[in-house]
Parts: structure tokens; C-alpha cells; sequence
């Protein structure tokens, strides 16, 4: 077709040489979520490896990391789900095997992290308007987003959501028991609260989940005629705003909780008693 | 030489504001084929500044409301100079034009059982005005680009081609009408912006939707594509203007910064519980009540702040007197030392409402002064003075089908005049835009089945020729300083208070504008050589040097026609007039060119139709007809 | 308190161009636009420059401020040192006409693919819906078509090819509000992800970042954008529902 007076007369982008004129350190976000996922990952994985140092009896202290404890490995006081895995796996196997996959499943579709580790990890983009350096850039048509395999799994979230949920009943079940006090009966210790300040932020970030706020509500066409639902869906979606905020403090707590319970565990100090 | 390209349609629309796209709605559903010719983007145009709502007496929040009612304050919003028929249609069509947007997918903010929730506005005795949040504007011009796009879809399941019979040019700017050899419109020329190139339309009707005249002003809300371009066509195609003196100046513009001086605070603000006051803290406006609305108006605070929570028992505030009234008594507070700092007066809600329902009810202007003026508007007051809005005047039309006296020639929304007399209420604009808007698409079409034309040569050069010529001259003057000092002289001398002297001088003083206005120059654009029978793509000075033209010849009507008008009335004040006068009332200036001169003549209105006399109580009459109009049967 | 501004703003037309560099007189209280305008009227009359209302509310003048997608309206001069050099660059993501005007016709071809709003058979005036129920779309609603947004995604800012196979946060956003609105009685989600890409959203949330209106793009409408597709189209249970007939299938809509 001839072009016509009245066809756009533009068919290139401005080329300007600069990769991006952005003037602030915008790298310091994906460098510092670098930094933090990468380390706390590490110790994760060590921590969840080591298979010691997870449980102490005097206060039924149980670190999420092993939580449920369902290796024949477990002390019986820190299964109350059953051992029902064998013992001598090779090492790599955590004794919490049935909610530790599912965790990180959840966290990896996660929608606040998926945006973090796009930004830190894969650098699709790393910040608005700075191009994105993904390999697939140097290959015209290789993004596909989350369109295809491995990265259209993200759309399981969901579910992840669900197991995620009934982790968190474990973990409070887990943090009730840390009521713990050193003569059998009720007793508080700094461990206790730890555990509750883990567990209440854990729900806190399951329940502000985006899969979780469709569910509860957002799926609806009409909220005035599920007014219940409508409800929950307004309370959810506040959270949600905060979603990104407890996904963070989350990993916080989830290591404090753990590297405290750890170094009670392993005699490095006493725990800090407030009752029995 | 002219192998310029020319493309046929049955309508062709000016303008791609609310008016403009539901004519060309309208005509594409009598099956035309249809041209939208945007001097913007598609879905840029003013419209979206409109923030209050759209007045449809549909009674939804008063069940008292009716159109009878709506037509009422109409006319007493406009001081009786309202073409009575177009206020009549407007005030019965109104609601149905409300209702099909929301079959086109508009979301209107909602009463508790459901249907569109209607607020209070300055002048309309009952909530009418149909809104979401402060953004209605945005929200009509959006629904009837949407509805342009679905027709689009349809066209495209039809016939393959989404353009087929709607098409939409953006960023195009119609320099002249077209006329034939028996003095009908033919069609229409003008430039692509992007390219520089010029186009010919061919249609038999074109409808004109422009918009208004703010830019021949320096403080305006009004952006730049108000430069009066729809007048001026229809004078230049000898089409008459009436009205032109009556300028409505809107009372709340922001007056700080100065960039952003004239940028419009709504009405709703004052609508739902915002107060004025002056520097020594005080709620003026009582003082301002004029004597036809004595017995409408509170006259104690206590009663004010009674009617928004009952209407029924309560007069309405002061603050919602119609806007002339309001803009009046700013500027002489102002005048007389009581203003703010930076010269305005303080329009308080933060002290009226809670941060949360202010944030909610009034979100964009929450927005525009936290971002533009750094001024939270929950907690402390924000300063407002007088900016020119709206001009009342326009081209004069048939009621019923929008024609102008030109065949071929339509107009609707603020480009045309009548509908709004001497002053518009807030929120008729936005509905007065779809009932004209829906009506000119109409007569259009009607006209179009029974026309055919062809555009003579002769026409297309001159209009290029024309169009060149700033940019063909080698030396001259830059369109800036020559546009600065235009807005200047309107605003000093044909503003909001108006003096025979001074209009005198401004009339002297345009004259040597319009002179200077024919010897401005363009320089090529840096790096790119001019081509044969084109102009310069995106150039800004070029297009504001041929938009002098039309805020020349515009900013002539209203200075003549104010000068003219030896009263005051709405939008028209006059130092040396104070005075509203029955006289006066009954008549229409009629503003026309001919061989290139601005003529203004006195026309004597059409007598109001009975049955809608009737429908005013007689004392209410006496205060704005003279005595022989007054119904027979009563005067005795 | 006037001060003299330095200024970088990029001219050209069809992609050939500089950064130019220009002292510019700036005054308190003044907007990136405003100096600009100040550019035309003294000693580049030609700069060509998209804009309308100068007061946020139209979206026309999308720019690049010192490399960060604006409106040039909104983006005052006091959020710059007065030292500090402004550059202006037209938006990247849309084939350059002049100066910072671009071509931005991607953005209304991808307007006119998604399925307008059916309303069923309900007449004019006989519509009903709650407050509640229109607040969601009512959000999206409040978009001004800066195409901020759409300049800003990755997927087409740096993936040219993507632009046939995607609509971007605008329009994503668009079909959201239909599926959100009461009224509308038709079903946008497989097109969702066939046809308008959402599939490509990585949703590292630029759009919400650079939106002017704040809307909440990311998190109010293409996250529950992609849950809604999940619940058409990738759930074991739902699918499982339909076929044993206890989940209701509503009819798909094609592509406009």
C-alpha cells in the first residue's frame, strides 16, 4: 500500500545512544534484594541440611525449619505429626521433607517475589526504563514471560497457597507448644515469643497473598451480593498492600526464630525466661 | 500542484470533545460515513478537564426533580438570554443522554438503591448532577470513545476495516470551511500535524465541536486548543456568532504558582460543604446575595451549614449563588484588600470535612495540589481567584438540529450559542454536549442524505495559500510575543469587570494586533527543508501563527459585542452599567464578517413559548421582562 | 528566585537526533513543561512538544526526565538541584516524530482488539449497580491514556517484536475493568492470554511506579487479571468442575 497523506510518518524509536539517562543509583534496590535473598538462602539451605540443633526439649522449642519434624531422626517431643520418613537419607533431605518444598514453592510463585527475584536475579528489567539484560534480549522473540515452561508454573500458585496455609496451622500448632516451661507445665520464655512474633507474621504473609485475596473474593463479579465475602476481600486486600512488607520481615523472623532456637539448642546461651 | 489528498465522507466532525464525539456517534448510527477530526489525540480534548458532573434532572437523589425544574434554573442561571428551546430540549433530554452512557459502559458513582447518584451544584435547586468522583469529564469523554471504538468493531466485523465508516484523524487542524459555487459548505481543509501535509475533506455537512475561546486569555483553565477555531471557520464561512460578550469567568481557579495560575478547583468542592473566606476570615459571600436570588439563599451560617444535611428545611449557601455572582464577589474582595497572599481568596474544606471523605470525594483536586502546588488540601485552605472558563457565546443555531445559518453547517456544545444565555450553570456543559452533540449528528445526517457537492479548486488554493503563508514569509514576528500580548489585552480590558473606555482601547489595541497577527513569521524547522505544497511537521510556532487568526477575529466579537451591551448581566459586567436591564434582555448581538471585518448587529429575541412561561411564578418575571412580555392574562 | 537551568532535550525526527543543551531561565513554582514552553517561545519556536491540559488530567506530554518516564506537567522544577542538568528524551518505547512528540498509534490499535462493553439486555436507565461493585473499575477508570505505562513495560520497551502479541498494562488493565464491571456480561479472560499477551507480564510493577493517576495497576488489575486466567484456564479443580458439570462456563468472547 502507498502511504497516504494522512499515515503516521514514524517508524523508528528516538536512538539515543545512553543505556538509560536515570540519574539516581537505581541499582541499589536490585543489589540489596541480591544481597539478602542470596544470603539468606544460603543459610537456609544449611540450616535445613545441618539436622541438628532444631529442638529444645526443655521448652519445646521447634525451629520452622523443621517443622513438621516427620524424620525417624526427630526427637519425640518435636513430632508430634508422626515420623513416618525413614532415618539415614542422604543429607541433603530435610526432616521437615513434606513442608519445606512446599514453602519454597510458594515463596518462588509468589507474586512480590517473583517481581524481586525478575528484578535482582534475572535483571528483567532491574528498574523501570533501565533495559532489561536478560539473555533472552540478545535473541529477538526469546521473551516469553511467563508464557511457557518452566516460568508458566507460576500460575500453580495457588495451591502452593493452600499447603502454605495448612503449614502455618503446624507452625502455630508448633508456637503453642513452645508454652513450654521448664517443670512440663505453661511458661514463657524470649523463644516463645519469638516463635509467636514468626507464626503471627507468617500468617500475616499467607494471608495477604494476591491467589488468597481472589479466592476469598476478588473472583467475584458482584461483592454486594456476598456481602461476607466482600468483607473478607476489603480486610485481604489491606493486607495485601503490605504483602511486600511481610514477605521481608517474614524471612527476618523465619531466621531469627530459627538461629535463636539453634543456639539454644546448641548450648551457646540459656534462653531468657520470663515465667517458668 | 494540487495532488493533495481528498477523502469523502458524509459528515465530517470538528472536534473530538463530548459534543464532537456523540454527533459523530450519532450520524455513524444513521448509517454515515463518518470523519472525527481531532486537533489532539483521540481523547485529549477538554472534556476531561470537566470535573463536577452532568446535570440531568433525573431524580434519582430529589425525587422532586423534573425537567421543568432543570429548565427553570437554566434559564435563571442564564438571566432569561437563554434560547428558551434549546434550554427546553436540554432540560428534557438531558437524562436519556445520561443513561445511554452507561449502556456504553460508563460507571457513574451510585445512590444507595443503585442508580447514579446526583450531587449538589451552584444554581440547580435540587442534587442533579450525575458524577464520578471529580472526574466526570474524563469519564463521559472516555464512554464515548469507547462507543467510537465498538462502532469501530463492528465496521471491522462488516467490512474488514475498522475505519470503514468512523474515523477518527488526530492531531489534525482544520484552517477553513469549504464552500461551492450556491454558497454550501462542501467540505473542509486542513493540516496532519505530524506531517505537516495538507488534506481536503469533502462532505456536504460539517459539524463544528471545537470548544471555546479561552486562549485569547491569559488566566484560563482552558488549554491550548481553545483558540476560538470553530467561531472563527463559521464567521469566516458566514455563519453569525451570537452572545459573544458573555465570557464566564470561573470563580475557583488556582491563582498559585504562577505556571499554573487558572487551572481550574471545581465546583464540587463548594457543592459538597467547602467554604470562601477572606483574609480576615470571614465568610463573605452573604454579603454578596444579589436581589433576584434574595429569598433563594441563606443568609446566616448556622442556615447554610443546615442545607447540605437538609435541603428541604434550609436555604442553599451562598457559595452555590451561579458563578458570575461568585467570580463578582472574589474580585472585589480582592479589590478591596481582603484577598490572600498571592491575590486570590481561600477556599477552606479542611476544615469542613475529614481528611478520608475529602480524599474521597474530591480525589483529583486532592492530587493536582498536592502535586502542582505543593498544598495539602485536607489541611488548610487552598487560594482561588477568577479564571476565564467558558464563553456563553457562539454560533448561532437552529435549536432543533444545530444548524447554523450557513447550509451544511452545524454546531454543538460550547462552540455553538443561546443554550446558556448570559451565564451557564455548572454542569449543564457536560449534558449540553450530548443533547446538541446527539442532535447536530442528527440534522447532519438528515441534511447529508439529501445533499451532494463538489469542492471547487478554486477554494482548496486559497485555503493553502492561506495556511503558507506564515511560513513563506522571510521576516516577521514571532506568533509568541505576539500571542502574549492578545491574552494580555483581553485580560486587562475585556476581563471580568468591563468600562467603556477601555473596551475602547481595547478595540484600538486589537486593531493593531490583527495587523501584526497578518505579518508573523515561522522559521523552518532546524535540519528539515521545506517541500513544495506542504508545511512544516509538528511545528508548534507554525500552528499557533495560523491560530492567531482565530483568536483575532474571535477576541474582536467579544470586545465589540461587550462594548456594545450597555448593561450588566451574567457573564458581562459592566462598571458603567451596574444595572441588568429588561430591555436589554430581549436582545441578541449578532456578531458576522464580511470582506474580512468583524460586524456586530442587534437582534431581537423570539418571545418565550407560553407553556414554559407559565411554568415561572409572576413576580419572578417582573424582575427580568420587560412589561409588555409579562403573560397577558396576568399583567392586568 | 529565578535561576538559569540547564537543560538537555533531544531533537530529531525519525530517529535521527541529538541531546541539545539549552540555558533556560526557570522561575518558582514552575513545572518541567513550563520550561519547555519558555524553550519555544524564545529560542526554539520549531520544539515540537505533545500537550494539552498542563494540569495532569489529559496525559499528552509523556516524556523522559532525566531518564525516568513523566508527565512533563506534573514533574515540578523544584524536585531538581539547581545545578543539576534536566534532560528530556521523547518517550522510547514509540517511533519518534519530532523532537518529544511521538508516534504513539500502537497504543489505540491495541484499543481497538480488546471487546467493548456488553451490557447485555439491560435498557438504558434500567441499569442498577452498587456503589461497591463499580468502585474496582471505576479505579481503572481513572487512567488519563498517558501510555506512561505502556512506554515503561520491559516487554515491548525492550522486545519490539512483543508488541504484536501484546497490549501492554494499559489495555490488560482495560480488559480488567470489563471483567470487574457489574454490568458486562461478557468473558475476556482466554484472550486474555492469547491475544493481549498477559502471559508476558512479569509483573516487576514499572507501570504502577510510573502511572500519574496512582492506580494500583499491578496488584488491582493484571494480578487479579492472571488469577482469573489461572481459574479459566491452568486449574486442575476448576476444570475438573466444569466437566462434571457443578463449575458454570460462561461463553468465551473473541477478540474485537
Amino acid at each position: 500500500m502507498t502511504q497516504t497523506t494522512v499515515d503516521a510518518p514514524a517508524k523508528d524509536r528516538a536512538r539515543i545512544p545512553a543505556r538509560t539517562l536515570r540519574t539516581d543509583r537505581y541499582w541499589t534496590s536490585p543489589l540489596t534484594t541480591f544481597i539478602v535473598f542470596t544470603a539468606w538462602v544460603i543459610y537456609a539451605t544449611v540450616r535445613s541440611m545441618m539436622g541438628s540443633s532444631f529442638w529444645v526439649e526443655k521448652y519445646h522449642y521447634l525451629t520452622p525449619f523443621y517443622s513438621p519434624c516427620v524424620s525417624k531422626a526427630c526427637p519425640a517431643g518435636a513430632a508430634d505429626f508422626g515420623r513416618f520418613v525413614p532415618d539415614h537419607l542422604p543429607f541433603f533431605i530435610p526432616y521437615a521433607l513434606i513442608s519445606l518444598p512446599f514453602l519454597l514453592g510458594f515463596r518462588l510463585t509468589c507474586y512480590y517475589y517473583r517481581k524481586s527475584y525478575y528484578r535482582a536475579f534475572w535483571l528483567t528489567p532491574s528498574a523501570c526504563a533501565v533495559p532489561d539484560k536478560s539473555p533472552a534480549r540478545k535473541t529477538p522473540g526469546a521473551y516469553s514471560g511467563e508464557t511457557r515452561l518452566p516460568l508458566i508454573l507460576q500460575n500453580a500458585h495457588r495451591y502452593f497457597w493452600v499447603v502454605a496455609a495448612l503449614i502455618s496451622l503446624v507452625n502455630t500448632w508448633d508456637a503453642i507448644n513452645a508454652f513450654h516451661g521448664k517443670d512440663g507445665g505453661f511458661g514463657i520464655g524470649l523463644g516463645t515469643i519469638i516463635l509467636w512474633v514468626n507464626v503471627i507474621m507468617l500468617w500475616g504473609y499467607t494471608l495477604s497473598c494476591h491467589s488468597c485475596r481472589h479466592v476469598m473474593g476478588g473472583r467475584l463479579k458482584s461483592f454486594s451480593k456476598h456481602p461476607v465475602r466482600y468483607w473478607l476481600w476489603t480486610q485481604i486486600s489491606k493486607l495485601n498492600a503490605r504483602h511486600g512488607q511481610f514477605a521481608l520481615i517474614t524471612l527476618g523472623t523465619l531466621a531469627l526464630a530459627d538461629a535463636y532456637v539453634a543456639l539454644v539448642a546448641h548450648g551457646s546461651f540459656s534462653d531468657l525466661r520470663i515465667f517458668n | 500542484m494540487t495532488d493533495i489528498e481528498r477523502l469523502q465522507y458524509d459528515v465530517v466532525v470538528i472536534g473530538a470533545g463530548g459534543a464532537g464525539l456523540r454527533a459523530a456517534i450519532e450520524a455513524r448510527l444513521q448509517g454515515k460515513k463518518t470523519a472525527i477530526i481531532s486537533k489532539s489525540l483521540f481523547g485529549k480534548a477538554h472534556t476531561v478537564m470537566a470535573e463536577g458532573g452532568a446535570a440531568a434532572a433525573m431524580g434519582n437523589a430529589n425525587p422532586n426533580d423534573n425537567w421543568q425544574v432543570h429548565y427553570r434554573d437554566t434559564m435563571r442561571g442564564g438571566k432569561f438570554l437563554n434560547n428558551w428551546r434549546m434550554a427546553e430540549l436540554h432540560a428534557k433530554e438531558a437524562p436519556e443522554r445520561i443513561w445511554e452512557l452507561e449502556a456504553w459502559g460508563a460507571l457513574f458513582d451510585r445512590t444507595k438503591d443503585g442508580k447514579i447518584s446526583q450531587r449538589n451544584f451552584g444554581g440547580h435547586e435540587y442534587p442533579r448532577l450525575a458524577h464520578v468522583g471529580d472526574r466526570t469529564g474524563l469519564e463521559l469523554i472516555r464512554t464515548c470513545q469507547q462507543k467510537i471504538v465498538a462502532l469501530q468493531q463492528e465496521d471491522h466485523k462488516e467490512f474488514g476495516d475498522y475505519d470503514a465508516r468512523l474515523r477518527v484523524f488526530a492531531e489534525t487542524t482544520v484552517t477553513r470551511l469549504l464552500k461551492d459555487e450556491q454558497g454550501r459548505i462542501c467540505g473542509a481543509f486542513g493540516y496532519i500535524r505530524e506531517t505537516g501535509k495538507f488534506v481536503v475533506f469533502e462532505a456536504p455537512a460539517v459539524v463544528l465541536a471545537t470548544g471555546g475561546i479561552g486562549k485569547s486569555f491569559k488566566v484560563t483553565s482552558n488549554s491550548w486548543e481553545y483558540t476560538g477555531d470553530g467561531h472563527a471557520l463559521a464567521l469566516l464561512a458566514g455563519a453569525s456568532l451570537i452572545n459573544m460578550e458573555f465570557v464566564q469567568f470561573h470563580p475557583t481557579g488556582m491563582v498559585w504558582p504562577p505556571s499554573v495560575k487558572g487551572i481550574l478547583v471545581t465546583e464540587s468542592v463548594r457543592g459538597d460543604g467547602g467554604v470562601l473566606k477572606n483574609s480576615d476570615d470571614k465568610r463573605f459571600m452573604f454579603e454578596y446575595i444579589p436581589e433576584v436570588f434574595k429569598d433563594k439563599y441563606a443568609t446566616t451560617e448556622e442556615e447554610a451549614d443546615g442545607w447540605y444535611e437538609d435541603p428541604d428545611n434550609n436555604r442553599r449557601p451562598p457559595e452555590l449563588l451561579p458563578r458570575d455572582e461568585v467570580a463578582r464577589a472574589i474580585n472585589s474582595e480582592v479589590k478591596a484588600g481582603r484577598g490572600s497572599p498571592h491575590g486570590g481568596v481561600f477556599l477552606d474544606i479542611a476544615s469542613r470535612l475529614k481528611p478520608e471523605q475529602i480524599i474521597k470525594r474530591l480525589p483529583s483536586m486532592h492530587h493536582q495540589f498536592k502535586e502542582l502546588a505543593d498544598v495539602d488540601i485536607t489541611a488548610e485552605p487552598m487560594e482561588v481567584g477568577p479564571t476565564c472558563h467558558y464563553v456563553m457565546g457562539g454560533v448561532e443555531v437552529d435549536p432543533d438540529t444545530a444548524a447554523a445559518l450557513v447550509p451544511g453547517l452545524f454546531a454543538a456544545g460550547e462552540v455553538s450559542g443561546g443554550m446558556h444565555g448570559s451565564n451557564r450553570l455548572g454542569g449543564n456543559s457536560l449534558s449540553d454536549l450530548l443533547v446538541f452533540g446527539r442532535r447536530a449528528g442528527l440534522g447532519a445526517s438528515e441534511y447529508a442524505s439529501a445533499t451532494t457537492v463538489s469542492v471547487p479548486e478554486s477554494e482548496i488554493e486559497a485555503a493553502m495559500a492561506e495556511a503558507l503563508e506564515p511560513y513563506e514569509r522571510e521576516a516577521g514576528e514571532n506568533p509568541y510575543t505576539v500571542h502574549q500580548e492578545l491574552q494580555q489585552t483581553m485580560n486587562d480590558l475585556v476581563g471580568i469587570i468591563r468600562r467603556e473606555d477601555e473596551l475602547e482601547q481595547a478595540i484600538e489595541a486589537l486593531g493593531k494586533l490583527r495587523e501584526r497577527v497578518q505579518n508573523v513569521a515561522v522559521a523552518p524547522s532546524a535540519g528539515a527543508s521545506p517541500k513544495e505544497g506542504q508545511g512544516p511537521a509538528y511545528h508548534p510556532g507554525w500552528h499557533l501563527a495560523l491560530d492567531l487568526r482565530n483568536m483575532m477575529i474571535v477576541s474582536e466579537c467579544v470586545a465589540r459585542a461587550a462594548l456594545e451591551r450597555q448593561e450588566s448581566r451574567g457573564g458581562h459586567t459592566r462598571d458603567d452599567y451596574p444595572k441588568m436591564s429588561a430591555d436589554w434582555r430581549k436582545v441578541n448581538l449578532v456578531c458576522r464578517v464580511r470582506d474580512g471585518v468583524v460586524e456586530l448587529k442587534r437582534q431581537d429575541m423570539e418571545p418565550m413559548r407560553e407553556d414554559l412561561l407559565s411554568l415561572f411564578e409572576l413576580d419572578e418575571l417582573q424582575k427580568y421582562l420587560t412589561e409588555g412580555e409579562l403573560p397577558a392574562e396576568e399583567k392586568n | 528566585m529565578g535561576y538559569k537551568a540547564k537543560f538537555r532535550v533531544w531533537r530529531g525526527d525519525a530517529g535521527e537526533g541529538e541531546l541539545k543543551d539549552y540555558t533556560v531561565e526557570v522561575n518558582e513554582g514552575e513545572v518541567v513543561l513550563d520550561v519547555i514552553h519558555r524553550l519555544q517561545a524564545t529560542e526554539a519556536q520549531d520544539l515540537a512538544v505533545r500537550w494539552n491540559c498542563k494540569a495532569g488530567k489529559c496525559g499528552s506530554c509523556s516524556a523522559e526526565i532525566n531518564g525516568r518516564p513523566r508527565l512533563m506537567c506534573m514533574t515540578r522544577m523544584s524536585t531538581f538541584a539547581e545545578d543539576e542538568t534536566v534532560t528530556v528524551t521523547p518517550m522510547r518505547t514509540f517511533p519518534v516524530i519530532r523532537d518529544l512528540v511521538t508516534d504513539v498509534s500502537y497504543n489505540y490499535e491495541k484499543a481497538r482488539e480488546v471487546p467493548s462493553f456488553d451490557g447485555g439486555d439491560v435498557k438504558p436507565g434500567e441499569f442498577r449497580m452498587q456503589q461497591v461493585d463499580v468502585e474496582r473499575s471505576q479505579e481503572f477508570r481513572k487512567c488519563i491514556e498517558c501510555f506512561l505505562c505502556n512506554n515503561t513495560c520491559h516487554v515491548i520497551r525492550d522486545h519490539e517484536e512483543n508488541k504484536e502479541h501484546f497490549s501492554g498494562p494499559r489495555f490488560l488493565m482495560r480488559v480488567a475493568e470489563l471483567e470487574m464491571h457489574p454490568a458486562d456480561v461478557a468473558d475476556r479472560r482466554q484472550i486474555a492470554q492469547d491475544e493481549f499477551g498477559l502471559g508476558y507480564c512479569n509483573i516487576t510493577k514499572c507501570c504502577t511506579e510510573v502511572c500519574p493517576e496512582h492506580i494500583k495497576i499491578t496488584d488491582n488489575a493484571l494480578i487479579p487479571m492472571k488469577e482469573r486466567v489461572v481459574g479459566r484456564r491452568y486449574d486442575p479443580l476448576v476444570w475438573l468442575g466444569s466437566k462434571i458439570g457443578i463449575v458454570k462456563r460462561d461463553k468465551e468472547t473473541p477478540k474485537a
